[in-house]
């Protein structure tokens, strides 16, 4: 088993330097003759795929057979281990996730090499550049942390089990999108670096990569709240973003992945920054892989330590080459990146643009500066120093509230130039409304739950929640003015019904209201966010008939109890909660212990309402047997998820094709460039 | 800010002067207090955290609208970390068996308890565990303020920038529209056509 593993390991890094080399010969000898060549390697990438394809399906099935004579199966593996998470063992470790990581970014190559014909001689370029990246990770496998080792010795009985913090139906999908997501990115800069090469005319290449950008962005965003709603609902904390610098690393290609979405607007619309799009692209790739750098070096400590290990170095070198190869061809051919046009006025969209990408790429310099200041900190003054929660809410948060500011006025301003009077016009309403929430959320009686009764000067943070939800306001009410003043036009036109008019709007455009509604889940995000500056928690011993009050519940221990099965022993109490005299729902805070990996871990009941989350742990007990139980009481978390749902929905409708632009409304047909080129002003 | 007293936090973090310490100051929770220093002879973990979560209930009866050093306790349990290598938060810290959190919510309850100063508490605490045990850099010493001001520079030279390349970009001369004042034909009109439709749609 394990030796057709290797194999097929062997032969995918055998493949993909096949293809890495017959691609680049046919391409820069260009000869006739070498067409054949470059066939070859593009069929090289394709099986590629298959080999690491094998591979992964017999690590898969290995697991399944419970083979212990592979170390990887029993490092991450038990004969009792459910079903489900011995599929997951492809990514619990770290062998089995490189495996997965080949896998991916072979899958991607595979549909890439199959779309060709768009293109060829660009996907060619894409092509050899993705093979690079691959042949970095198979050598990896093969040679630095081979998935199908052997055990020495007698072949144990039973294996160590999964880790059993990730043993959560979550854990089955967080990592998988986390890693589409990252691997992902690794194609728009195949492309970019592709065109940078071969001086691709035009930007094209900017609409090849739109879809792919946006499809990974869509599975990072995805990852990245998995894994908080996975640490919200496993970890028992009580939170669900911790700063850590595992959590950083998946955010920092994040936030340059979403500012490369935003400027790769400028280019496409009006030719510009080609080169900070070039730069951008690149930064995003390359702080993909520094983020499994940092996990995998053990440089920075982290709660995921578990995933420390001695191929570090192979990172440090991978980024390097990276990096110098890119810079290389950069300075080589960064003539032909000039900019088309020039920019007209401070007031337009161009440089709301620039802003944007200014403030997301100042918080992932934040974000990295304060994940490797502990290193510079060591280096300077001698001695290491924690970067956690409270610095990155200080410095961030400020930044993150002029990013929806930006995120409010943006879209209302126009390309090239905006009259202040659009401006005003277009914003007055939106203004007004944000200004009317405030003042209504400071009146409100306190009691009307969290957020009500807002005293920003109480508390810095209650002043941030104030502004983040009044923005988040302002930014709603400009997404659906935007909406609205499109949907009127369209309904004027055609005589539709307002919705029917805002439905056919949107599909003519669908990147642009697509981006909208993810805007619109961002807010909403935002909001849930806000909650946190209103947390509560108690902790308290709860013996039979025991009382806890915290905000409007009243809890109420009604027993204690545990339970074994094979996989694990488990301790929980039943809490029955009130509200008033009135019993509303019964709540069982519970912790395991899991027999192989000899491990405990609590998994806290939460009972999510729109209002707030009643978040109970079972922390232990205390020498008279009793539970000891934590409770959280978290407002509006629950809207972070459904923000992430509309999210999701907003990238989908992005995704949809275009309705054609011209269906319904006859647009009389200028005679001269000046009505052809008008001057814009609102949208 | 004086030096930090180091034995005495030590001394009664083990002892069980640290209830009467908490509740002092306030004769309301001075005898719950009282109760509670039998249990606290116990040695085992759990049962340390037993007494912690007690002496938490107490305290935030005893001092609520006094200063409210509950809230203090929250406030600055949250500026500190476990430094059990866990790499979390002190009052988020709730991995099973941890060996040190609960014994630094002890020492924080009593230093909070004694109306010690929050840089007191703090100096205590980098004292004891090293200067990792604060959550974020302190603003003391040139390296440290950096961590602070660096993010903040950035912005403003980001700002900087940007403002500068518009304006220089707004000088450049355009290639593409120089000769924007003829009537254009066929494929430049095309072109212009196209260019029109991108810039006033998104």
């Amino acid at each position: 088993m394990a030796q057709i593993g290797s194999y097929a390991l062997l032969l995918a890094l055998a493949l993909s330097v096949y293809c890495f080399l017959a691609g680049m010969i046919s391409l820069i000898f260009q000869h006739a003759g070498l067409e054949r060549v470059g066939e070859s390697a593009r069929r090289a990438g394709i099986a590629t795929f298959v080999a690491v394809l094998l591979a992964a399906v017999v690590l898969v099935v290995a697991a399944f057979n419970n083979d212990f004579s592979i170390a990887y199966i029993f490092h991450h593996s038990n004969r009792d281990l459910p079903g489900p998470y011995k599929f997951a063992v492809l990514w619990s470790g770290q062998e089995g996730s490189l495996l997965f990581w080949s896998l991916l970014l072979a899958a991607y190559g595979f549909v890439l090499r199959l779309r060709y014909k768009t293109d060829p001689r660009l996907f060619a370029y894409a092509s050899v550049v993705l093979a690079g990246v691959q042949i970095f990770f198979l050598s990896l496998l093969n040679f630095a942390a081979h998935p199908f080792a052997i055990m020495q010795g007698t072949l144990p009985a039973d294996g160590n089990g999964l880790n059993p913090l990730l043993q959560y139906p979550e854990m089955v999908i967080h990592p998988p999108m986390l890693y589409l997501g990252y691997v992902g990115f690794t194609v728009p800069f195949a492309f970019a670096l592709g065109a940078l090469i071969m001086r691709y005319p035009g930007e094209k290449w900017i609409h090849i990569t739109r879809r792919w950008t946006m499809v990974t962005w869509g599975f990072l965003t995805c990852g990245i709240f998995l894994g908080a709603h996975w640490a919200y609902s496993v970890l028992g904390w009580g939170g669900y973003w911790g700063w850590d610098p595992v959590e950083n690393a998946s955010f920092m290609p994040w936030l340059v992945g979403t500012a490369f979405l935003h400027s790769v607007m400028m280019q496409e619309k009006r030719g510009m920054l080609k080169v900070w799009n070039m730069w951008l692209v690149f930064a995003t790739f390359w702080l993909a892989i520094l983020g499994t750098f940092l996990t995998r070096s053990g440089i920075i400590s982290s709660v995921h330590a578990f995933a420390q290990s001695s191929i570090g170095n192979w990172f440090a070198w991978f980024l390097a080459i990276t990096f110098a190869v890119f810079v290389f061809f950069f300075f080589k051919n960064k003539d032909h990146l000039r900019s088309e046009h020039k920019l007209e006025s401070l007031v337009s969209r161009e440089s709301s643009f620039l802003f944007n990408n200014l403030l997301f790429v100042l918080l992932c310099f934040t974000v990295l500066w304060g994940t490797w200041f502990p290193k510079i900190s060591e280096l300077l003054q001698g001695n290491k120093v924690t970067v956690g929660a409270p610095f990155y809410n200080r410095v961030a948060v400020p930044v993150a509230l002029l990013l929806l500011l930006l995120t409010a006025v943006g879209p209302l301003l126009a390309w090239r130039k905006t009259s202040l009077e659009s401006l005003k016009r277009n914003f007055f309403w939106p203004m007004v409304g944000a200004i009317v929430a405030s003042i209504f959320l400071m009146l409100t009686p306190e009691s009307w739950g969290a957020a009500f009764g807002l005293k920003p000067w109480v508390d810095i943070s209650y002043f941030y929640s104030l502004m983040a939800i009044a923005l988040s306001v302002l930014v709603t009410l400009t997404v659906a003015s935007e909406f609205y003043r499109g949907g009127r036009v369209i309904s004027k036109h055609t005589g539709q019904g307002m919705f029917a008019s805002m439905v056919q709007l949107t599909h003519r455009n669908t990147r642009r209201y697509g981006g909208y509604i993810v805007h619109f889940g961002v807010v909403v995000i935002i909001v849930g966010l806000a909650g946190s500056a209103f947390n509560q928690d108690k902790e308290q011993a709860m013996g039979y008939g025991d009382k806890m009050n915290i905000g409007s519940y009243t809890l109420i221990c009604r027993s204690f109890t545990q339970d074994d099965n094979p996989n694990y022993a488990s301790e929980w109490a039943v809490i029955d909660v009130y509200k008033g005299d009135k019993k509303i729902d019964t709540m069982t805070p519970v912790r395991e212990f899991y027999k192989a990996s000899r491990q405990a871990s609590t998994k806290p009941d939460i009972r999510s309402t729109f209002k707030e989350d009643l978040y109970l742990v079972y922390e232990g007990q205390n020498e008279k047997s009793q539970p000891i139980i934590k409770a959280h009481l978290n407002p509006l978390v629950i809207w972070i998820w459904i923000g992430v749902w509309i999210i999701l929905g907003g990238t989908i409708l992005a995704l949809v094709p275009n309705a054609p632009a011209t269906a319904t409304i006859a647009v009389p047909k200028p005679k001269l460039v000046e009505q052809a080129t008008p001057a814009v002003t609102g949208d | 800010m004086g030096r930090a007293p180091r034995e005495p936090v030590l001394g009664e973090a083990e002892g069980s002067s640290r209830a009467q310490r908490g509740g002092s100051g306030k004769a309301a929770g001075a005898t719950a207090a009282e109760d509670q220093r039998q249990t606290m002879m116990t040695k085992s973990n759990s049962t340390r955290r037993a007494l912690h979560c007690t002496l938490l209930t107490v305290a935030v009866f005893a001092f609520l609208g006094a200063g409210d050093p509950a809230a203090r306790f929250g406030n600055l349990g949250h500026q500190l970390m476990c430094v059990c290598g866990c790499n979390q938060i002190l009052l988020e810290c709730n991995h099973v068996g941890c060996p040190l959190s609960d014994g630094m919510r002890n020492e924080l309850m009593a230093a909070v308890g004694r109306g010690d100063s929050d840089s007191l508490v703090e100096q205590a605490f980098v004292q004891k565990y090293g200067p990792t045990v604060l959550a974020a850099p302190p603003t003391t010493g040139a390296v440290n303020r950096a961590a602070w001001i660096m993010p903040f520079v950035a912005l403003i030279a980001g700002f900087g920038i940007v403002i500068f390349v518009v304006r220089a970009w707004k000088n450049r001369p355009a290639p593409a529209i120089a000769d924007g004042l003829l009537p254009a034909r066929g494929a430049e009109f095309e072109q212009f056509r196209d260019q029109a439709r991108k810039e006033t749609d998104l």
